[in-house]
């Protein structure tokens, strides 16, 4: 398949990569950039494991292709503690007990930042309908629920 | 020797997780995550039939696609062995179970054939490349039929589709269902699930044709019981065989296995001498993971006007699927153990049938066989009280053993270890306000309106346990080691996934030492770097790896003792360990750290008399009997009768899991197992079609809860320790999940008594609900 050149800000680091055209974006990520930390749960855009922002904008990774983020600015789990810093909603996650297997966390997480940017104080009804795109199974949700109530506290100083 | 009773510091305190700042950055590394140079991708093509004959297999179109390497079949395995049955019953059949299929196909997504490619695109283009000629033949899928004497079969040379059948009896249930006052009799469907852990499985392999090793990553839960079955079975000795779980994603039981990818992705590995990955499609895990419960329960319980329930009789259907896998056939009897629940029923007659279908095997999924059982006995009890006008508390008070009657021997021949079922009953009663509920319940019928109060009191079974009971043994093992700076490591037999114990097991470490937390590390899943384990699952990592690490470390600390001693020229018996600092009670200036006694432990110059060099020891511990913890829960839900829908207003627990090392994950594993026992109650069903088509093969058709459909829990404890380990401590992981489902059934159940509605069948969507009320009204 004849192959594409894509370029990409991913983190503040600029890349240039030749992608088949049907490489999903979270394969580009994972894969071809090396950053494994969005995750693969269910490629149907479900689970929203793979969640990552694209040009501000949450995204999830495996429903999108690769050559759709040519010249785009993209975060991901990775990029949001900064200088050696955890961001509030990682200090929440770990502060709350808001994970267990780690699988669906950096989703969680990059979906969590979404909505608080839209809604720096959200109530609790708010937060569960703001994460309904992303599954986990261990945790019940409760304690998630409590890490963007921490996150969402410490942001707003 | 050294009574070094240290200050407990540790122990109790809800600390914040030490697996969670990788976690947490996207910088841990899960199976997919891991990359070796050169590594091939498997692919598997599966069964879109549930039952077909394998005509032939043309594979040579795939082969010719650019970047394929090799596709196989089952002819091309030579002397790889089949998936191992590891749960003997007498009379059991044990079907073959090769990785790949043998003329005869038997569930949608059984995998027929294996592609490598150089790209794991490439290699699913293939799958689209192999022609396979099938002849359907009927599929058999449900239960009742399926036992029928006309049914087809699955198996020709079994005669039936019975796997095996397993009686169970204490007393004389015949005489004590014909003396009852009221026999009260129900079908229950205690529905199929699908695990869906977050993180599907995944293998990579490599193999050094030099050195003759070769290396598994998986996602697994029983590394090294996976170590040695693949020994065995691709025939690599077992020492030149290394098992790494690292990182994984979530298991619930459905990682608790041997699978035939982990053995075909080993043997391409094998043949090829590249490294092989093959990762799972979460469709695959839907089709080919293992699922769980899947019973059509026959139960009768004979009870008294007074409330007393004098016996029970069940014949219990368990669906197996098409083929064993690692515990196929055990899960099922853990039903019978656990079938009296937390009541003193003096008769018990069980007949367990274990049936062969076209579906996919089941196995351990969280609780395995005892949510099944506590949902049998749940629900009676709730039948048995609406049977004799009894307040649904009051019958359960009623047939609770007492507190001094522990350790407690039940009918099933298993002992209770402790209990005090009262308590936990009573605390969650008075956090409901149980009485001011059951007035309001009466005001809002007069409106028209319809709450519900549910209650399921559980006991399970739990800290597998004494290896009599056991497929591979029940024991477990650990090695601590003080290192010559004075950091500790602690190996542990169990593979941790998700339940913390790089945190809890370093807490009680910690303690024992009297040193930082951040000084202890805990390193798990790897066969290459521990003993001889045998891993997570039934809720025993605690309770049996746990007290394994706390005697080695008491061993160390021991010989530790007496190199402080000859160092202070004190006697090891007075000495403690606290603060990094090991000293002689009462004279604290009398002291030497801890982390020189660890150097002069190893440069070993000045070895006290008849003492070795070194701070290590290694403990198997084999625990003297399961633990058994129990609780209360209780819901509260409000049905609109116009539409079925369920609203969940209070659910609280107080669950007794013995003594909690760290409350902060005992509740979280508390409300996850809520939330799945929950999703049983109200949204998850495998289905399968009459052609056995898996109709539920995605999340957008198999409802795992998200947050908005899973209440706000309130938890709190009891705290009865178990005698059967040093820590007294009973297991948490699957205790939600077996409480929480009778209780939401109970509720609802509950809230559309006045319609006369007795049971409906889970999960509880509105369509079910609401056409319950129209069966009951007539």
């Amino acid at each position: 398949m004849a192959k594409k050149v894509i370029h990409t800000t991913i983190n503040g680091e600029a890349h240039t990569h030749e992608v088949e055209p049907r490489m999903l974006l979270v394969h580009y990520i994972r894969d071809v950039v090396g950053l494994t930390g969005s995750h693969v749960g269910c490629e149907t855009s479900l689970c929203g494991a793979c969640t990552v922002t694209v040009n501000g904008q949450a995204v999830k990774s495996c429903t999108m292709l690769a050559v759709q983020a040519d010249g785009a600015e993209i975060t991901t789990i990775e990029g949001l503690a900064q200088n050696g810093d955890l961001h509030p909603i990682q200090e929440g996650f770990w502060e709350r007990h808001g994970l267990q297997c780690g699988f669906c966390t950096p989703g969680m997480i990059m979906a969590a930042h979404q909505l608080l940017a839209r809604n720096p104080n959200p109530t609790e009804d708010e937060i569960r309908h703001g994460l309904e795109g992303n599954l986990c199974r261990c945790t019940g949700y409760q304690h998630i629920v409590e890490a963007v109530q921490y996150a969402a506290e410490k942001m707003q100083g | 020797m050294a009574t070094i009773a240290a200050p407990t510091r540790m122990m109790g305190a809800p600390i914040k997780r030490r697996e969670d700042p990788r976690l947490i950055q996207g910088l841990s590394h899960y199976v997919d995550d891991i990359k070796l140079v050169g590594t091939l991708h498997c692919a598997f093509l599966r069964s879109d039939y549930a039952h077909a004959v394998i005509n032939s297999i043309d594979t040579s179109a795939a082969k010719e696609l650019p970047g394929v390497v090799t596709v196989i079949t089952a002819d091309d395995l030579g002397e790889v062995g089949g998936i191992p049955c590891g749960a003997e019953i007498p009379d059991l059949k044990v079907p073959d179970h090769p990785p790949l299929a043998v003329g005869r196909v038997r569930f949608v997504g059984e995998p027929v054939a294996a592609v490598v490619a150089t790209e794991a695109y490439i290699a699913r283009d293939a799958l689209d490349l192999i022609e396979v000629d099938y002849e359907e033949l009927p599929a058999i899928t449900d239960l009742d039929k399926a036992v029928e004497a006309d049914s087809p079969l699955i198996y020709d040379d079994f005669g039936d589709n019975i796997g095996f059948t397993m009686p169970l009896e204490a007393g004389d249930v015949d005489a004590a269902l014909a003396e009852a006052d009221h026999v009260v009799s129900q079908r229950f469907v205690n529905q199929r699930l699908i695990p869906n852990a977050m993180e599907t499985r995944g293998v990579l392999a490599e193999y050094l044709p030099g050195e003759g090793t070769l290396t598994v990553w998986s996602s697994t839960q029983v590394p090294h019981i996976l170590k040695t079955q693949l020994s065995l079975i691709v025939n690599v000795p077992e020492q030149k065989v290394r098992v790494i779980a690292p990182e994984v994603g979530g298991g619930f039981g459905s990682k608790l296995n041997v699978y035939p990818e982990e053995v075909v992705v080993s043997h391409l590995a094998i043949q090829l001498c590249k490294p092989v990955k093959w990762t799972e499609k979460r469709t695959e895990n839907f089709t080919t993971t293992i699922h769980g419960r899947d019973q059509v329960n026959y139960v009768d319980v004979a009870v008294n006007n007074d409330g007393t329930i004098t016996g029970i009789r069940a014949r219990i259907l368990a669906d197996l699927g098409a083929s064993y896998q690692l515990l196929t056939t055990l899960i099922p009897t853990l039903t019978n153990l656990m079938i009296v629940g937390c009541y003193k029923i003096p008769n018990v007659q069980i007949e367990m049938v274990g049936v062969l279908t076209n579906k996919m095997a089941t196995d351990a999924y969280r609780g395995a066989g005892r949510p099944e059982a506590t949902y049998i006995i749940e629900r009676m009890v709730d039948l048995a009280a609406s049977t004799v006008g009894m307040d649904p508390k009051d019958i359960r008070f009623k047939n609770f053993p007492q507190p001094a009657e522990f350790p407690l021997e039940i009918p099933t021949g298993i002992i209770y270890d402790s209990g005090n079922y009262q308590e936990s009953f009573n605390k969650a009663l008075d956090i409901v306000d149980y009485d001011a509920l059951r007035n309001q319940q009466a005001q809002l019928r007069q409106e028209g309106r319809y709450l519900g109060i549910g209650i399921s009191t559980y006991a399970e079974i739990c800290g597998m346990g004494p290896s009599i009971a056991m497929p591979a043994g029940g024991w477990e093992s650990s090695t601590v080691r003080v290192e010559p700076t004075g950091k500790i490591t602690v190996l542990t037999g169990v593979s941790p996934h998700g339940q913390g114990q790089e945190t809890t097991f370093a807490q009680m470490v910690a303690d024992e030492f009297g040193v930082d937390i951040d000084d202890v590390i805990v390193v798990h899943g790897d066969t290459g770097r521990q003993p001889y384990g045998i891993g997570t699952f039934g809720s025993r990592a605690t309770a049996v790896g746990g007290t394994a690490m706390v005697i080695a470390a008491g061993e160390v600390k021991e010989k530790m003792a007496k190199f402080a001693a000859h160092i202070l020229e004190a006697n090891p018996d007075d000495l403690v360990f606290a603060d990094g600092n090991i000293l002689v009670e009462g004279s604290p200036d009398q002291s030497v750290a801890f982390a020189e006694v660890a150097l002069e432990a190893h440069v070993a110059k000045n070895l006290p008399p008849d003492t070795t060099p070194g701070l290590e020891a290694t403990h198997f511990f084999e625990p003297s009997n399961f633990t058994y913890p129990f609780g209360a829960h209780i819901a509260v839900v409000e049905v609109d009768a116009n539409t079925g829908e369920i609203e969940i207003q209070r659910y609280v627990c107080v669950d007794d899991v013995g003594n909690i090392i760290n409350p902060l994950l005992v509740a979280g594993q508390v409300h996850g197992g809520i939330a799945q026992g929950l999703g049983q109650a109200l949204y998850e069903g495998a289905v399968y079609d009459e052609s056995g088509q898996l109709l539920t093969g995605s999340f957008m058709d198999y409802a795992v809860p998200k947050a908005t459909q899973v209440p706000h829990f309130e938890t709190d404890h009891t705290v009865t320790p178990s005698p059967v380990n040093p820590m007294g401590v009973k297991g948490v992981g699957e205790a939600g999940t077996i409480g929480s489902t009778p209780c939401m059934v109970n509720a609802v159940v509950d809230a559309l008594s006045p319609f006369g509605v007795k049971d409906i069948e889970m999960p509880l969507t509105p369509n079910r609900v609401w056409q319950a009320i129209q069966d009951a009204k007539g």
